[in-house]
């Protein structure tokens, strides 16, 4: 519990996990109930100027009343409707008993507009207001969220959606935003502290005696014994997908539980658009609706080359847009959380009172040796990863006559040719792991979604859907590695916790590589503040822009950076637990040495 | 037993102090009772192994204390206060001293030794002690978890005890002393509390098992237990 955060009376409303009432009488901007109030969707504000007051909540998610803190009252925040081009004030006021900040996700702005307390600014002291001003000159689906403490967990996030200036590329008749999220009871800080003290506190999904028994009978003594010498050697689980479970998360879609569950309406014959934002906290979600077909259409709010699939995951801090063309009948958005141990659920239905069936979470998947970083086994996944192989033939074929160079070949899109090096600070009892061989995996769908039967979205789809503005090779090349030691919950980048980091200095106007290798065990979503990360997946022609990319475990990835943005920026791991260690400021200065 | 009064003061004063706002590395408080259970022979003895640490990633201070207890008697008693330092991923280095409390005489020692994982996850302890007059100890401790489900845990252990000299006032016989074998079945209700069934077995050897019979006692004994683990 929250002992030190005393509720505001004036603010105090109450949130059901079966209700909608987010309500809010605060702050002078326009506001409009989104379409239906089946959605129970967040409210939104449009215009250029916009009052967003922090405050303490209470809701009632579990069945047990906690203390929330939100924006406006509304657990998720409003979403905020802005236009491309034109100049947004946002006056932020902190009525908590903390220091607050709102970081605006994804948004390209000004350093001092970022809301990164230590880096950008001072942060918002209690009882203060910060006017954050800021030209809008992109257009998409991004979001925005506290940088303060772990206020994040407790609800002080919400989506931004912005109309882009020109026509959009993208035709549909009807969309809805799609925010996900993880609820827990617990005070966020005391998460952390369990997480120390017993790293697999919240995973209820080890090996057993029973698993074990069965294996050998099925596979033998050798080769159970050898599957998982590895992991025993290491003293590691293959089970560990994520550090905080559904045993204390619910998982929310737009703020309601997967019993209240999130109804959008759509008409028949409809295309409709879903800005599916991963709010979450720690929890990346794999996304599907049963009998529709997905065309991704944009990724972190930059229009990517349509792709359709049937399931798409998304890390923290991602996000995705889809068009779906539904029938006439409803249909249930199912987003399992990474490890199954639970899923944020809704409906689009085109009549309210129908709703479809949710279908079994699939099995608890288990981390193979490729995921540890060693090269030689990912032979073995690779060889039974039949549906990766043929999609990544199809989609290289696609694009053939134009694709001559290979991943890998250090030109602009395609990743660095150089060898990866594990630097001195590595070693310690800071770090439990250095992946041998790491590979780029981009037409791998990650663990638990391979050989699932269904098409599933890989980094390797992307491709932008406008050529690329920079066509600058890269100067140089920056690697850093994924670092820490899972059992004593430590994080760090190349063994280096941000307390003890230089910053990362860029040149203003430099083309830089970014190779990020994944030393750990956990999928990472990595988010570079200020600048685009131009994700290398295969073609220099045409590379997708993303504020957060997701290494995954025992893999490497590449991305490019111009530093067209001065100033200090935040560099970070997304998950809220790993950011503290896992954590760099890039700082961009003119004409320094690099 | 001043001088860990002392300590236990100073670890709550500074306990207080945690938990400060988003630092990766926040100072904390663990206390853990690994054992707290009764043994079924003759006269019900109640016997603890518990451990208090505080402190960050990389550097703890570690209070240990195990002993027991039967007709309102203490029958054993020691404490620990060791200096704790990780020094590789799984292994933490720990130097302190060491207190026999009971049986008596009270005998005092230097304790150095490594806690920690080693491969195929056994939880390994093992300390070396040197005492006055020349006295030395070395104790091996060794545990392991297997899980039936994700909650009802079977964990086998041993524990293992020498000595450089005889210590005749003690019953501590030179070369190997004694050995104690358990194997406990336990329920985590939650994490932080599981009460459990079990059975230990404990045989004394060399001189230490002529200590024992000379004093009247057996030299081995095996017993059934139960009892509560929790931690906070």
């Amino acid at each position: 519990m929250i002992i030190h955060d005393k509720p505001s009376l004036s603010r105090r409303r109450f949130v059901t996990g079966a209700g909608a009432a987010t309500l809010l009488a605060l702050g002078g901007s326009r506001l409009s109930w989104a379409a239906t109030p089946s959605q129970a969707s967040a409210p939104v504000l449009r215009g250029r100027q916009f009052d967003l007051n922090i405050g303490y909540q209470r809701v009632n998610l579990t069945g047990s009343e906690r203390i929330a803190t939100t924006v406006n009252g509304s657990l998720p925040a409003p979403t905020l409707r802005w236009r491309e081009g034109e100049r947004v004030t946002l006056r932020v006021t902190n009525h908590l008993a903390h220091d607050s900040s709102i970081h605006w996700h994804g948004m390209i702005l000004p350093a001092n507009m970022d809301g990164v307390p230590g880096i950008s600014f001072a942060g918002i002291k209690p009882g203060k207001t910060y006017e954050y001003q800021f030209d809008v000159r992109q257009s998409g689906t991004y979001w925005y969220h506290s940088h303060s403490h772990f206020q994040e967990q407790l609800g002080l996030y919400g989506a931004i959606v912005i109309d882009p200036a020109e026509p959009d590329p993208v035709s549909y008749d009807r969309e809805h935003v799609l925010l996900l999220s993880d609820w827990t009871d617990e005070d966020p800080a005391n998460v952390y502290a369990k997480l120390k003290k017993l790293s697999h506190y919240y995973n209820f999904r080890e090996r057993t005696a029973g698993e074990l028994w069965r294996d050998i009978r099925e596979k033998g003594l050798t080769q159970t014994w050898n599957d998982r010498a590895m992991w025993n050697q290491m003293r590691m689980s293959d089970r560990d997908l994520s550090d905080v479970t559904g045993y204390s998360y619910t998982f929310l879609m737009n703020g309601q539980t997967p019993d209240a569950g999130w109804t959008g309406l759509f008409k028949k014959g409809e295309k409709v658009r879903l800005r599916v934002i991963n709010a979450a906290a720690m929890t990346l979600f794999d996304l599907r609706i049963p009998g529709l077909k997905m065309t991704v259409v944009a990724s972190d709010g930059q229009d990517v080359e349509p792709v359709t699939v049937d399931e798409f995951r998304i890390g923290v801090a991602e996000t995705y847009d889809v068009i779906v063309e539904p029938d006439d009948r409803p249909y249930t958005v199912f987003a399992q959380a990474i490890d199954r141990s639970g899923y944020a659920r809704g409906t689009l239905t085109p009549d309210l009172t129908l709703s479809a069936g949710v279908p079994a979470m699939d099995p608890a998947p288990t981390l193979t040796h490729g995921d540890m970083g060693m090269g030689h086994m990912e032979m073995d996944h690779r060889g039974h990863g039949m549906g990766a192989m043929d999609h990544s033939a199809h989609h290289s074929m696609d694009h053939s006559a134009h694709r001559q160079p290979q991943i890998g070949s250090g030109l602009a899109g395609y990743g660095s040719a150089a060898a990866i090096r594990h630097a001195d600070t590595e070693y310690g009892p800071h770090v439990d792991a250095r992946a041998e061989a790491p590979q780029y995996r981009l037409d791998d769908p990650g663990v638990g979604l391979r050989n699932n039967g269904r098409r599933v979205l890989t980094y390797a789809d992307l491709r932008n859907r406008y050529p690329t503005l920079d066509r600058r090779d890269p100067g140089r090349e920056i690697e850093l590695h994924l670092t820490g030691n899972m059992s004593r919950y430590m994080w760090s980048l190349n063994g280096i916790k941000f307390a003890d980091a230089e910053p990362l200095m860029l040149r203003y106007g430099e083309r830089v590589r970014i190779t990020l290798v994944n030393d750990t065990m956990m999928n990472h979503p990595i988010h570079l503040h200020g600048m685009w990360s131009e994700l290398e997946t295969g073609d220099g022609d045409y590379i997708p822009r993303k504020h957060t990319i997701t290494v995954q475990p025992g893999s490497k990835i590449s991305y490019l950076v111009t530093a067209d943005a001065l100033g200090g920026w935040a560099y970070h791991c997304h998950l809220l637990y790993h950011m503290p260690g896992m954590m760099r400021e890039v700082r961009v200065v003119e004409g320094a040495a690099a | 037993m001043r001088r860990f009064a002392t300590a236990w003061l100073l670890t709550a004063l500074i306990a207080g102090a945690a938990h400060a706002g988003m630092k990766d590395d926040p100072l904390l408080l663990k206390g853990m009772i690994d054992e707290l259970e009764w043994r079924d022979n003759g006269d019900d003895p109640l016997i603890w192994d518990a451990q208090l640490w505080i402190g960050k990633d990389l550097n703890k201070l570690w209070l240990k204390s195990e002993g027991e207890r039967s007709d309102g008697d203490t029958e054993e008693a020691e404490l620990q206060l060791l200096y704790s330092r990780a020094v590789a991923p799984f292994w933490d280095l720990q130097a302190g001293w060491r207190s026999d409390l009971e049986p008596g005489p009270e005998r005092q020692w230097l304790a150095v030794g490594f806690q920690g994982l080693a491969p195929y996850l056994f939880e390994i302890d093992t300390t070396l002690f040197i005492g006055e007059s020349g006295r030395t100890a070395l104790r091996l401790e060794a545990e392991y978890e297997l899980l039936f489900t994700q909650r009802l845990i079977l964990a086998p252990e041993i524990e293992a005890n020498l000595y450089g000299h005889n210590d005749v006032e003690t019953g501590a016989g030179s070369g190997l002393s004694d050995v104690e074998a358990g194997l406990r079945l336990r329920y985590e209700i939650v994490r932080e509390f599981a009460p459990y069934i079990g059975i230990n077995w404990e045989k004394r050897f060399g001189n230490s098992a002529d200590f024992a019979r000379a004093a009247g006692e057996d030299s081995s004994d095996s017993q059934w237990v139960i009892g509560i683990r929790a931690w906070f």
